[in-house]
């Protein structure tokens, strides 16, 4: 999958499905499963439909009508947070859940 | 017309003080297989980056995290979590199978579009400065876990 064209391009993958999607929506909207699904089998059916490597295949689905969220993402304001060096829990809960476990289940790194 | 994030990631770098960042750009042909049975009868894997782990384990951190987790297909969706510092995690915290459609392919699995998923999901940080450090320690190790999961092809999700 991908929602950013220019960064797959250059990492020229086997295949590619390009969803023009705002970042974190690579594979569809929150809570429509109907979507979600036309959207996995349109792209699942690159791994016939390409034929050769290095192929993009556009998907056509849209976020909104006017596409408002392009100027948002090309030109807003820096959203990233700060790059921390310790894990960053979404709860509380998950970080006693894991502090209790040995490993935590971290392969790698 | 579609974003351009390179000029925008890298100004970003530029501004957190890293020097002119080396943007990797791949201009050898990429491997090519075709798949050898249709995809009905084909075990998929699943990769993302999203920063997605399951609740109990470990969650990412930002500094060029090159760990990965092992999340089973079968895991319930309500023990996802996600976090990351270079997206909006509002909508896949809300349903994580906007970054990480693992009840979505469970679904093509029942319908019977697909013939089956690998037992396990492997799932890591994007935003990894150090393309090396992807190359040599991260992408390898992924790539030896979807070998023994016996996959005929891998969905690769990024964020």
């Amino acid at each position: 999958m991908s929602s950013a064209l220019d960064i797959t391009r250059a990492v020229n993958p086997p295949r590619a499905a390009f969803l023009d999607y705002p970042l974190g929506h690579t594979t569809g909207k929150p809570n429509d499963p109907v979507l979600q699904r036309a959207i996995l089998l349109d792209a699942l059916d690159a791994l016939i439909s390409l034929t050769m490597p290095g192929q993009v295949k556009m998907l056509p689905f849209r976020w909104s009508e006017d596409q408002g969220w392009y100027a948002t993402a090309q030109r807003g304001p820096d959203d990233r947070r700060p790059r921390y060096d310790t894990p960053q829990y979404q709860t509380e809960e998950d970080r006693q859940r894991a502090e209790a476990t040995s490993t935590g289940g971290v392969r790698g790194g | 017309m579609p974003v351009d994030y390179i000029p925008r990631i890298q100004e970003k770098y530029a501004q957190e003080g890293f020097a002119s960042y080396r943007w990797v750009v791949n201009t050898t042909p990429p491997p090519w297989q075709p798949l050898r049975q249709p995809l009905t009868a084909s075990r998929l894997g699943l990769v993302a980056s999203g920063g997605i782990y399951r609740s109990g384990q470990v969650a990412f951190h930002y500094k060029d995290d090159t760990s990965f987790r092992v999340i089973p297909t079968d895991v319930d969706v309500a023990e996802l979590r996600m976090t990351h510092f270079a997206y909006d995690l509002t909508d896949a915290r809300r349903d994580p199978n906007v970054v990480f459609p693992l009840a979505t392919l469970r679904g093509l699995v029942q319908e019977g579009h697909l013939g089956a998923l690998a037992a396990n999901a492997y799932t890591f940080m994007g935003g990894i400065y150090s393309a090396r450090r992807v190359q040599e320690e991260l992408a390898p190790q992924l790539t030896s876990h979807l070998l023994a999961e016996q996959v005929d092809a891998v969905l690769l999700v990024p964020v």
